[in-house]
């Protein structure tokens, strides 16, 4: 059972040997599909939300001896609400996104939550579609306000009912999503720049 | 299942902090302000001197680190985590290189993990001294920041003396340590804890039983240990609010579980008890660095790693408790030299969210003081 | 040519000129103790660059002042702008007609002296607020409702405090009230049983308000609201506020010093022994020692002009010593010295205070003025009636 994938991907491979094995490295390392070793996650949290919610936490899993799910979006919103109401994950400690533009849903917004009296953090996973929107969980931490903002700024992913979903970090004209994979590192908004600092390049 | 679960609940109501529209003083904090610490910027709505809102404006500094480090190796982008909150660099290093080797799953020497907590608990007071200068200048008190850097001072040369560094120190690599401690390593670090005992009673002398000092602080910029939770407040102003929680403790990492040491709280969450709490973290963390200097174990400083930083694909969250409060790092990897995404959970940048918050219904000079009180650095909020 | 010499007019016309032209670099100079004193207190050197152990400085920092552009905002009022510092400097200034330097050196000795100081003293406000509000900067604006707020409420106590200090005295007249505590033969501060120390202290605090100093200097509390009313201030008018401010710093401790420490009477004026050693010994001890000083710090200097100018100032320094040695030019000076080492401990006071107080918050300023200060001078001006009329009757 240590092989729980990713949907979507090919056969395990074996991959404790697999970095051994490759020794002849290209430069560019060879695209092989992403797979991360997964063991099921069992205990009585798992339990607890295995009981309350069904078709829409696809996977427990635990790698590295920490603790995530994966879940439909739409159920995020459920989800945070009952293990904030009910298991006392009080502490919403971070929430960001993964690109993954091969991906048929290619963003995979991640929430991590900790609870102080259980002294355990658990990561809630979704995919997206481009254009998709996720629900805010603002109304049950403050801390996304933020947080959401600046995966929008970053990514371009939307939230519903966020209450001020604005650019955080870059200017508030910038154009494009820095983060995403299809923006180049030497990316830049020319016009912005022109306009803004009053120079042809900022590189 | 019933569907109505599915459903998120109605929007909540428009924020007040960004009301621009009414008769009220509005005025524009930063980013050019003497105490913003650097580029901050806060748009402030005013009643007279009384303050109903606070907007944060922030992005002044930000250098797209999470971006830098999709596009470095592992090693490249280790000492790119010094710049993000470069008055506590070696935390930062610290963070980063148990990220990576939670990924690659090796064991670091004790050794090595004992020099680790050294360093980070010097880097802690150095933090927390010079945050003690600037907060005391923010409030008018312009003597100690002098006092505070001349102690600062020293542990920047044990960081130099130890790595050639003083800021950037980039003093851990993945998998264990570069360099093996110089010869007077032990004897700086607790003569380095002997002088701050001693000076910590001079601060208190200047500061802690002034009227004028105890009258600006008491009371100012409350928050409590709900909304701490709420905000994700960590660090010492969750500890000042009375929560008794410090990564180090409910969840040691680098052989914290070995050291005796206490976790300072007070009750009010106030700016003059994150004051006291910070304070009394300095006392504690002299302790560490004296039990782990007197017990520091001889062996290798470097765990089992390849010249290559391959990790499998996978992701994990490594958090450790920085002198502002948790700072986390969630890498993915794809099985690649780079991080697929390395995501970075600022304290700096969590805690400034809840200024408004703290703020509302203070003075202007409050404000100074609550901003000084969070302990931002401005590189680690904008990243 | 006789008839002008014999002129009424001629003294204080001289004494005039000679403040207006030497305070600016006295007020130079005061900076430049207050930047010594101040790294004094924070464990470093403060200016080393210009001249020997930076004595050159104020002279650097005024040129630099002058060259300066004079920015004037594109919303500004632009003739308040323009004229409110000069409101300030000048107020400051002629508050020094009646300032009693020493028995024989003073503008004029009016019978209303510190009536006078106060009613200038409280002019000089409207110069901050006028700046401040012409700046048409939000910041300047701040500032001076504060210093508006503020110079209001801590000119209650500071009269009340000069009240009960005039009250002592019996008279208006700023030599007289030296010459009454000569009279009397003790400093006002420990007159009526030790109970004037009340208006005393109380001068003090009420002082430092008054001329914005730490911990009171909100009106350009730098970090909180940048620089206050100066904030859009620059170069040369920027100077005069800088200017004003340690003008009225001088004439509040010349105040001080006259209600309370007996203005240019030596200590112990009435003990007739003490006459040589204090008022010939000690000023000649205490040059010849800065000369020595000087002496010892010229060995330190490498550039050789440097050492030349502190051996110019050992020099001048033995040269006075040598002036108090003189008994028929002593009498003449040795009251400026001790009306001004007099000053020169409340400054050097004032400057201490800056360098260990915490600022007070607005609020906290008011409620320090309203409910602590002006009920204790009111309570000292009652007490020191009722003690006064004890005593004397």
């Amino acid at each position: 059972m240590s092989d729980a994938i990713k949907p979507g991907e090919g056969a395990p491979e074996a991959a404790k040997p697999a970095p051994a094995a490759r020794k002849p490295i290209p430069k560019r390392p060879v695209k092989k599909p992403v797979v991360m070793e997964t063991t099921p996650w069992e205990g009585p949290l798992a339990d607890a939300l295995k009981g309350r919610f069904g078709e829409e936490i696809s996977l427990y899993g635990t790698y590295r001896g920490q603790n995530f799910i994966e879940v439909d979006v739409k159920a995020v919103y459920a989800i945070a609400a009952f293990l904030k109401n009910e298991e006392a994950f009080d502490y919403l400690v971070d929430l960001t996104a993964v690109h993954w533009p091969k991906k048929e849903r290619p963003f995979e917004i991640v929430w991590i939550l900790y609870s102080f009296d259980k002294n355990t953090r658990v990561r809630i996973k979704a995919s997206l579609p481009d254009g998709g929107k996720a629900p805010s969980v603002t109304a049950l931490y403050n801390t996304a306000n933020w947080a959401e903002r600046e995966v929008y700024d970053m990514f371009g992913v939307e939230f519903d009912n966020h209450p001020d979903l604005k650019r955080i970090l870059m200017p508030d004209e910038w154009e494009g999503f820095p983060l995403r994979k299809e923006y180049d590192i030497m990316r830049q908004d020319e016009d912005w720049v022109r306009e803004n600092l009053k120079i042809e390049s900022a590189q | 299942m019933p569907d109505t679960i599915l459903a998120p609940p109605p929007p909540p109501p428009a924020p007040e902090a960004t009301l621009l529209d009414s008769n009220e003083l509005v005025i524009n904090m930063g980013p050019q302000h003497p105490s913003t610490h650097g580029v901050l910027r806060v748009i402030l709505k005013l009643d007279g001197e009384t303050v109903l809102g606070a907007e944060c404006v922030i992005g002044y500094l930000h250098r797209g680190v999470e971006k830098i480090a999709e596009n470095r190796t592992y090693q490249q982008f280790a000492p790119y985590v010094d710049r993000m909150d470069y008055v506590a660099a070696v935390s930062n290093g610290l963070g980063y290189c148990m990220a990576v080797e939670k990924l690659l799953d090796v064991e670091i020497p004790e050794r090595a993990q004992a020099v680790r907590v050294i360093l980070a608990e010097i880097n802690r007071i150095a933090s927390h001294l010079l945050w003690l200068g600037t907060h005391a200048l923010d409030i008018g008190a312009i003597t100690p920041v002098f006092l505070c850097f001349r102690e600062r001072e020293e542990a920047l040369k044990i960081f130099e003396k130890y790595c050639g560094a003083r800021l950037t120190t980039h003093a851990f690599r993945i998998g264990g340590l570069q360099y093996e401690t110089h010869d007077t390593f032990e004897k700086d670090c607790l003569a380095f804890c002997d002088l701050m005992d001693e000076k910590l009673k001079e601060y208190h002398a200047l500061l802690t039983g002034n009227r004028i000092w105890v009258n600006r602080t008491k009371g100012i910029g409350i928050l409590n240990a709900a909304d701490c939770k709420d905000y994700g407040v960590t660090g010492p102003v969750l500890r000042a609010a009375g929560e008794k929680w410090d990564i180090r403790k409910a969840q040691p990492y680098s052989g914290y579980e070995k050291y005796d040491f206490d976790i300072p709280t007070a009750e009010n969450g106030d700016t003059f008890d994150r004051y006291m709490v910070r304070m009394e973290e300095v006392t504690q963390s002299c302790r560490i660095v004296r039990q782990a200097v007197e017990g520091l174990p001889a062996g290798p400083i470097k765990g089992k790693i390849g010249k290559v930083i391959k990790p499998p694909p996978g992701e994990a969250y490594v958090s450790i408790e920085a002198p502002k409060g948790e700072l986390g790092y969630y890498v993915v990897s794809d099985g690649s030299l780079n991080p697929y995404r390395l995501r970075v959970r600022p304290p700096s940048f969590v805690n400034l969210g809840a200024l408004d918050k703290m703020c509302r219904g203070s003075l202007v000079a409050d404000v100074v003081a609550i901003i000084g009180t969070i302990d931002i650095v401005l590189g680690e909020v904008d990243r | 040519m006789e008839e002008l010499l014999s002129s009424p007019y001629l003294p204080p016309l001289v004494a005039t000129l000679l403040i207006i032209a030497l305070f600016p670099l006295v007020a130079g100079y005061m900076v430049l103790a207050e930047r010594k004193v101040l790294a004094d207190l924070q464990v470093r050197l403060g200016p080393m660059r210009v001249g020997p152990y930076g004595a050159l400085q104020p002279l650097a920092d005024a040129l630099k002042l002058m060259l300066k552009e004079d920015i004037i905002p594109s919303g500004a009022d632009k003739w308040v702008f323009w004229m409110a510092p000069v409101l300030s400097t000048f107020t400051a200034l002629s508050a020094f007609a009646v300032l009693p330097l020493s028995d024989k050196f003073y503008v004029a000795d009016v019978n209303i002296g510190i009536l006078f100081i106060l009613a200038m003293s409280s002019i000089g406000a409207l110069g901050l607020i006028l700046g401040g509000w012409s700046s048409n900067s939000k910041y300047s604006l701040m500032g001076s409702l504060r210093a508006a707020a503020q110079m209001v409420s801590y000119e209650v106590p500071l009269g009340f405090a000069t009240v009960t200090g005039i009250m002592c005295a019996g008279t208006l007249s700023m030599q007289g009230i030296i010459q009454a505590q000569y009279e009397r033969g003790v400093w006002g501060a420990f007159d009526n049983y030790l109970l004037m120390l009340i208006p005393t202290v109380l001068f003090i605090i009420a002082g430092t308000a008054e001329t914005n100093r730490a911990p009171f200097d909100l009106p350009e509390a730098e970090s909180e609201i940048v620089a206050g009313f100066h904030t859009e201030y620059s170069g040369f008018r920027f100077a005069l506020y800088f200017l004003a401010e340690y003008a009225a710093i001088f004439v509040i401790s010349g105040i001080c010093v006259t209600l309370f420490f007996g203005g240019w009477l030596r200590p112990f004026p009435n003990v007739g022994f003490l006459e040589t050693p204090l008022n010939v010994g000690l000023p000649v001890v205490l040059f010849a020692a800065i000369a020595l000083a000087c002496i010892k710090g010229a060995t330190r200097q490498i550039i050789t002009g440097f050492k030349l100018g502190m051996f110019g100032l050992a020099g001048a320094a033995l040269l006075l010593a040598a002036l108090f040695a003189v008994p028929v030019i002593n009498p003449l000076i040795v009251g400026l010295f001790w009306f001004l080492a007099k000053v020169a401990v409340l400054v050097y006071m004032f400057i201490w205070y800056r360098g260990t107080f915490p600022r007070f918050r607005y609020d906290q300023l008011m409620d320090v003025g309203w409910k602590w200060l002006i009920p204790m001078s009111l309570g000292g001006l009652i007490v020191n009636s009722i003690a006064q009329m004890l005593a004397r009757s």
